[in-house]
């Protein structure tokens, strides 16, 4: 059964055509790794996928609901780790969690055993009552991870989730999901610019650039295909050696400043 | 019934969310307090001789609810630039790709804010018991907070219904100061609404402020101008639309 279903899909700003007519699906309990440049068209694919934004064009459905005209049903659907910052600042990291446990819904009991869980999955448990703001970059970001598998949807969007985290982080972090893809079949799907754990964890990868997917398969494939031994360099490969400009908007660049005082 | 129960504590968790922000600081509740004690002290001492020569009585008395509704305005309006803050560091998206309906989240803030701004008006008021403002009538005085309340929402929510459509922090506040101006000034805080001339009383008489003035006044020391059930109906009317309108706004919100 294809969870997401993606069909000729495009987002355009103004003349600018972020997405460019994709088309793919991922199966209920696959671990499916989009990847692609910056300014590929990764963020707005996920953030149309995820009801943040209204495609220009095409057709979604996740778990079988449309998100412009089924958010809600939509929304029960998943859960998301944005790529960038989304907590409350002025809330301590048990209120933040405590805050979206209960706008998702999660019973009482559970919310509370998940978030002790979960503080200690990212070992922050220590510092459940201090206000985020004091926290620094890296432990916001753990904080966000722990946040958004603390109600176990059937799809995880994961957007550059380890993305400046340490290597110990990381391998907990990719563990507790994988157990969780394990025991709940819950569908994971990431970006991601480490490629080997892309290779490492995914199931399926689709690469896109310029709004287009270029290639798709199993990671395997993707190196048979452009006859390279590992996935940096089939990567490379496939969406060439130069760097990439990134459109941003106000607001994005707002967002980056915060980051850069932060962190 | 489910369902009801799931909405009221995701309206609960947003409104104490608000609370929690408000009191954890401590500068934005003692700043907020400037403007308004300025108004009452700088207003109700150096007007106080020409209104009593004029024969209308002790000013302070006539200006203190005038002064407390508009701290409430003030506080509410201003609760708008929290969507723009949670737009700008993130934190919107976070309640908006929630499973939860989007009015749902509009009420929780409007509640929240519209809290906080009746809270700061309790406090202009305790703070003119110290100058010299009496109450009337100790029993009716606490039905003076359901216009506070009202007047709260209102504001709240036509604040946030701004915001929505707005991505500019520092653009914000003037575009308030430049609305909340003219309603303060033609509400009948600082002035009655008796005998003005023409032009005038037609925009004090459409602006909702001046019912929830005139309500707050007149329960705190029985002076009114409107009738209490038209002050009211009005003020329910207002507020219904507002968030109403805020609601809608709010719903189309990307990030």
């Amino acid at each position: 059964m294809n969870i997401i279903e993606v069909k000729n899909l495009v987002k355009k700003f103004g003349d600018f055509t972020a997405v460019d007519d994709i088309s793919f699906n991922v199966k209920e309990g696959e671990i499916f790794a989009f990847l692609g440049p910056n300014g590929a068209g990764k963020t707005t694919t996920i953030k149309m996928l995820t009801t943040i934004s209204q495609p220009t064009s095409g057709k979604l459905l996740i778990n079988g609901f449309d998100p412009v005209k089924e958010s809600s049903e939509a929304r029960n659907s998943f859960g998301i780790i944005f790529q960038d910052h989304s907590l409350d600042d002025e809330l301590t990291a048990f209120e933040n969690l405590e805050f979206h446990g209960v706008l998702y819904n999660v019973p009482k009991k559970i919310r509370r055993e998940r978030i002790e869980e979960l503080l200690k999955l990212v070992e922050l448990f220590d510092r459940k009552n201090d206000l985020v703001k004091e926290f620094s970059g890296g432990m916001k970001r753990r904080l966000e991870i722990a946040r958004g598998l603390l109600h176990h949807p059937k799809i995880i969007f994961l957007d550059e989730p380890t993305l400046g985290l340490d290597p110990q982080t990381r391998n907990h972090l990719w563990n507790y999901i994988k157990d969780m893809n394990q025991k709940e079949k819950i569908t994971v799907f990431f970006s991601t610019h480490y490629m080997e754990e892309a290779d490492r964890m995914a199931d399926l990868i689709a690469v896109i650039d310029h709004g287009k997917i270029i290639s798709r398969g199993t990671p395997e494939d993707l190196k048979t295909e452009t006859q390279t031994d590992n996935l940096e360099d089939a990567f490379l490969k496939l969406t060439g050696k130069k760097i990439r400009q990134e459109n941003v908007s106000g607001l994005d660049n707002m967002r980056n400043m915060q980051r850069l005082w932060r962190r | 019934m489910e369902k009801i129960k799931k909405y009221s504590r995701v309206i609960y968790i947003l409104w104490l969310r608000q609370i929690k922000r408000y009191y954890r600081s401590k500068a934005r509740m003692i700043g907020s307090l400037a403007q308004p004690v300025l108004f009452l002290v700088a207003l109700g001492f150096g007007f106080g001789p020409i209104y009593q020569q004029a024969g209308g009585g002790n000013y302070i008395q006539f200006i203190a609810p005038g002064i407390i509704a508009m701290s409430i305005i003030f506080s509410a309006m201003f609760a708008g630039i929290e969507v723009i803050y949670d737009k700008q560091f993130g934190f919107l998206k976070e309640t908006l790709v929630a499973p939860i309906p989007r009015w749902s989240i509009m009420l929780g803030r409007t509640l929240g804010g519209a809290t906080v701004a009746m809270f700061q008006g309790l406090l202009v008021f305790v703070i003119s018991l110290f100058i010299g403002f009496r109450v009337e009538n100790i029993f009716i005085a606490p039905l003076a907070i359901i216009f506070m309340i009202l007047v709260a929402i209102l504001f709240t929510a036509f604040g946030t219904a701004i915001a929505s459509k707005m991505d500019d922090m520092q653009a914000f506040p003037l575009i308030i100061n430049f609305l909340i101006m003219p309603l303060f000034f033609l509400s009948g805080a600082l002035f009655p609404l008796d005998d003005l001339p023409k032009g005038i009383q037609i925009v004090t008489n459409i602006n909702p402020l001046s019912y929830g003035v005139d309500g707050i006044r007149g329960f705190l020391t029985g002076q009114s101008h409107f009738m209490f059930h038209t002050d009211f109906l009005v003020l329910i009317i207002f507020a219904t639309i507002t968030t109403a309108i805020g609601t809608y706004l709010f719903s189309k919100v990307e990030v």
